[in-house]
């Protein structure tokens, strides 16, 4: 074919569309015309002769038509065309199209959010060059933290790492001059920036040459958004001298504005020297090699080539030669290497919203099975435009092509108001900060990819409910159904619409189990017994270090706090743990147990892995911990007297087989010394609120001082007054120690964080599944009454009871209703498999559960089915049968 | 009817070129055309030739151009180009090729076999 001509007739078709058609138009008439001469040559006179030539000729429109489309390029045109009669279609339907609509916004719009969720947290990389390749290396079990000399040996004898950086947190007073106030950062090693490849915002970064040896790094470096926020851009504040904690830094530089630290959760106020932390916290860790609190997480860029399993077997042969040399303190026993970022969330965070991702994929799927059906009851209805269109010799390819138009039509407009909704919606998410005080915040921020992604969505979600009704097009017999009308008939066969139906109430019913576990989860969880009792209690948290207090001043110090708030009018108890209390930001930290006659204390001979922390005489009291068996420690457990321990349930029978017996007996620690217990309390939560009961001490906070504690303190006064007083007290005693001071109650909103959300996100798909349910049963029940109106209407004529017309109308959509709902109970129950990691004791067989499910689906069915059967049951035989 | 024969698939467009071939015709004309060189042997459906004109004209075989019929009328002339003058050589030799084999097939006798 001469291709420049078929483009030239291209061109010319969109170029002078409406002279094509009057050239078409003309040549038509020249052409009746001429046949009209002849026959007018033939005797007829000139009026019969133009209508013969016109009939002759025949159907113009049609032969127009083809004409257009032996000149090709008329794509756009039936396009265009599809897209007016769609418009008109829908119009003449606004309760379908605005249904529709709305259904797809929630099921894209859904998805658009997991995506996005999913997008910030998974998908997107840490906002660093070379991220791709970026590992970190994750030790121990329950937390990420090892010692800085094991990261040196670490950092020095791999192989696998171009170079290895190290960070862990910094909470410190950062005074600039007037007060100080309480700022969350990085205590990074010198190499940080270097080995992300991090360029300074302003200023400068430190480097290793800055590291030359303990304290000798007192460099600051702000994030961009706390020198926004702080110090109001200002670029006079390099070089400019600031307290941390009492000891002076100078800030040197600023990170760029996109660089939000190495964790995907946190993002820090600045980075300082991890060499310096000594002088902020109070406590020389650089040598400990046997502490599991001086480094987070070590991060690196792999060497060209080396694969991930290669660098972890690298990095555990490293682990292997530190635990031969150094037996006692050594006491890591796995590494695993991870994406830094989430650390050692990586797997939850990832599972859970992979499950919610599946979840928001099967609500597209019950709107498409919704839409289908609808779709497919709306070809029903039209079946006879569409035997009129076929009998005027339209195309059954034609035709299909419109209705997919329309479905495509629908589906995008869906997909536009869904995409609206979940961008406002995730921008509202990443400026959210789930628990306040804390620099814990979501990176979702909406971008290119999900647009595509809602764009792809519409699209297909489009062409599946789109071909729903293909067949029944395809089937169809132009002349009976123009010759019949399209009264249904009632076939005894399931039909696909009801197939669909079926997975739609499936679908939905998994969801609201789903829902309904995780609330009941949640609901247990907030009534579990913790070992204490957070309700009425406040947490004051100070860090002694900020304030510039040494070692030895720190207990004194602290009893002078306890006994002034023990004054305050309304306190009923006063206690303080070193630390953080128990479940509070998930800081809890283990020691290595022995048994008593155990000699080689090498940390795999450990009898066992308790908490451990070291608390105030009173504590329990304030904490409302109940003591078993035995005393409580007292004031005389100090330094200079023999060091003892209250353990719980867990651990005493864990070591000595009852609670009784272990009272009066020793076990060792890491380092040798012997403790005795002399009381057990009862078991509680620690870490986590799904974790398993674990063993725990609590030793005298007199016998291992430390600078940052919590205070409790117990009163039934306005937690809101309490606090005053608590903040006056403080300050009397040392006006230059920063505080927080919270309910113990609110500060586990941390702990419930996860399981809050999962609950809200289970919570919100669980509610659309059901609208979408409700929608799907109704346009079902609906539809179906409304095609059999007569038959109902002269059942009633005849006698027929209500609860017979009702059983006749509704009694298929709830047998539909009862197979679905079953369907997805079962799938639902296995699901919450998927479920137990997050929510507290997620378990599928729990009556209420069941019972809510099975209450919840026949609520939906009543509600879907109440209109239908009103009007099922309003019919006037009279009336309907004159209708007809 | 009866006395006309059934136009074979794709002959249209081979009928529609020898018929211009003759000289420039109007669309209506390639109609009479066909009936006088066929001795009104062979029908064409008044409708169907109007998309086929069309093909003929995208794949650059015909071009148009507006004139005076010799009724005084307005009408569109097609003509051949040189590809179309070419496509119709070809076309005519497999024609006959096809015709001459066909024939000869259809003249064989039990003898000849």
């Amino acid at each position: 074919m001469n291709l420049s001509a078929y483009f030239r007739s291209i061109a010319a078709k969109f170029l002078h569309r409406s002279e094509l058609a009057q050239d078409m138009d003309e040549e038509l008439q020249s052409h009746i015309l001429h046949r009209a001469d002849d026959l007018e040559r033939s005797g007829l006179n000139r009026s019969e002769a133009e209508r013969r030539a016109r009939i002759e000729l025949g159907g113009k429109e049609k032969f127009k038509d083809e004409c257009h489309e032996a000149l090709g390029a008329n794509f756009i045109d039936t396009l265009q065309l599809d897209l007016r009669f769609a418009l008109r279609m829908l119009r003449k339907s606004p309760s379908f199209t605005v249904l529709a609509v709305i259904t797809l916004a929630l099921a894209i719009g859904s998805n658009a959010v997991v995506f996005g969720v999913m997008d910030g947290l998974i998908l997107r990389p840490l906002n660093v060059p070379h991220s791709e390749n970026l590992w970190g290396t994750i030790y121990g079990e329950d937390t990420g933290f090892q010692s800085y000399r094991n990261y040196l040996d670490l950092r020095d004898r791999n192989q696998s790492f171009d170079a290895l950086a190290a960070f862990n947190f910094a909470f410190v007073g950062l005074d600039t001059g007037n007060n100080p106030t309480i700022a969350y950062g990085f205590a990074t090693t010198g190499n940080y920036f270097d080995v992300l490849g991090m360029q300074p915002y302003v200023g400068r970064f430190f480097n290793p040459a800055d590291e030359q040896g303990p304290n000798s790094a007192p460099y600051l470096v702000l994030s961009y958004a706390y020198w926004h926020t702080h110090f109001q851009d200002d670029r006079r504040m390099i070089g400019r001298v600031v307290q941390l904690n009492k000891h002076p830094f100078t800030i040197i530089g600023v990170a760029p504005r996109e660089f939000l630290g190495t964790l995907l959760f946190v993002s820090p106020d600045f980075f300082m020297p991890i060499v310096n932390q000594q002088q902020v916290d109070g406590e020389d860790l650089l040598n400990a090699r046997g502490s599991t609190k001086q480094i987070f997480e070590t991060i690196g860029h792999l060497k060209p080539g080396v694969t991930p399993a290669q660098a972890l077997a690298d990095v555990n042969a490293v682990g292997a030669y530190l635990a031969k040399t150094y037996p006692k303190e050594f006491g890591q026993k796995s590494v695993t290497l991870g994406r830094p970022g989430l650390t050692s969330f990586d797997t939850a965070v990832r599972e859970f919203i992979t499950g919610l991702m599946l979840l928001a994929g099967l609500i597209l799927l019950a709107a498409c099975a919704n839409l289908g059906g609808l779709f497919a009851a709306r070809a029903a209805d039209r079946s006879r435009e569409v035997a009129l269109r076929l009998a005027l010799g339209s195309s059954r390819k034609r035709i299909l092509r419109q209705l997919l138009t329309e479905a495509v039509l629908i589906s995008l407009a869906g997909g536009t108001v869904g995409l609206a909704g979940s961008v406002l919606l995730l921008r509202r998410i990443s400026l959210w900060q789930p628990i306040s005080g804390t620099p814990i915040h979501l990176p979702v921020t909406p971008d290119a990819k999900i647009y595509m992604v809602a764009l792809i969505l519409a699209l297909v979600s489009g062409f599946l409910f789109g071909i729903v009704p293909v067949r029944q097009v395809m089937r169809a017999n132009a002349y009976e159904i123009v010759k019949a009308g399209s009264s249904g008939r009632v076939g005894r066969r399931l039909t696909v619409r009801e197939v669909l139906l079926v997975v739609q109430i499936a679908i939905c019913a998994v969801l609201v189990t789903s829902s309904m576990v995780a609330l009941r989860g949640l609901g247990r969880s907030m009534n579990a017994s913790f070992g204490f009792e957070p309700r009425k209690a406040t947490l004051v948290s100070t860090n002694l270090a900020m304030a510039g207090y040494s070692m030895e001043q720190m207990p004194v110090m602290q009893k002078k706090m306890i006994q002034a708030l023990q004054t305050i009018p309304g306190v009923e108890h006063v206690g303080l743990v070193n630390n953080y209390a128990p479940l509070i930001y998930a800081a809890g930290s283990r020691v290595n147990v022995f048994k008593e006659e155990t000699s080689d204390l090498r940390p795999v001979n450990a009898a066992a892995e308790p908490y451990r922390y070291d608390v105030s005489p009173e504590y329990f009291q304030a904490a409302g911990t109940t003591l078993l068996a035995g005393r409580d420690l007292t004031w005389q457990d100090d330094k200079n007297a023999p060091v003892v321990a209250v353990v719980n349930r867990e651990f005493a029978i864990k070591m000595f087989g009852s609670v009784a017996n272990a009272l009066g007996r020793y076990y060792k620690l890491q380092e040798g010394t012997r403790m005795e217990v002399v009381g057990v309390v009862e078991d509680g939560k620690y870490m986590s609120l799904t974790e398993n009961p674990e063993p725990a001490i609590f030793s005298s906070f007199l016998q291992s001082p430390a600078s940052q504690s919590d205070l409790v303190v117990r009163s039934s006064r306005d937690p809101q007054q309490i606090a005053e007083a608590i903040r006056s007290k403080i300050h009397d005693l040392d006006s230059g120690l920063p505080l927080d001071s919270a309910t113990w109650d609110s500060l586990l909103e941390v702990v419930l964080f996860p399981a809050r959300i999962a609950t809200m996100a289970l919570g919100v798909l669980g509610m659309m599944g059901a609208i979408l349910s409700i929608t799907g049963v109704f346009g079902m029940t609906a539809y179906s009454v409304s095609k059999r109106l007569r038959e109902l209407g002269i059942r009633m004529a005849l006698g027929g009871q209500r609860k017979e017309v009702l059983l006749a109308a509704l009694g298929r959509a709830f047998k539909l209703l009862a197979i679905g709902s079953g369907a997805g109970l079962v799938l639902g129950l296995l699901a919450t498999k998927v479920l137990a990691f997050i929510v507290y004791q997620a378990t599928p067989r729990d009556p209420v559960v069941l019972g809510g499910v099975v209450l919840a689906m026949a609520l939906l069915g009543l509600l879907a089915t109440w209109i239908p059967a009103r009007r099922a049951l309003s019919v006037n035989p009279l009336i309907l049968l004159r209708e007809e | 009817m009866t006395d006309q024969a059934q136009l074979l698939p794709g002959t249209l467009d081979l009928l529609i070129l020898k018929a211009v071939s003759l000289g420039p015709l109007h669309g209506y004309g390639v109609l009479l055309r066909i009936g006088q060189i066929s001795g009104q042997a062979l029908l064409i459906e008044q409708g169907a030739l109007y998309p086929a004109l069309f093909r003929l004209v995208r794949q650059g075989l015909l071009k148009a151009s507006w004139g005076t019929s010799e009724n005084n009328r307005r009408a569109k002339f097609y003509e051949l180009t040189a590809a179309g003058r070419k496509r119709l050589r070809e076309e005519t030799d497999g024609w006959n090729r096809l015709a001459g084999a066909i024939a000869s097939a259809l003249a064989s006798q039990p003898e000849e076999v």
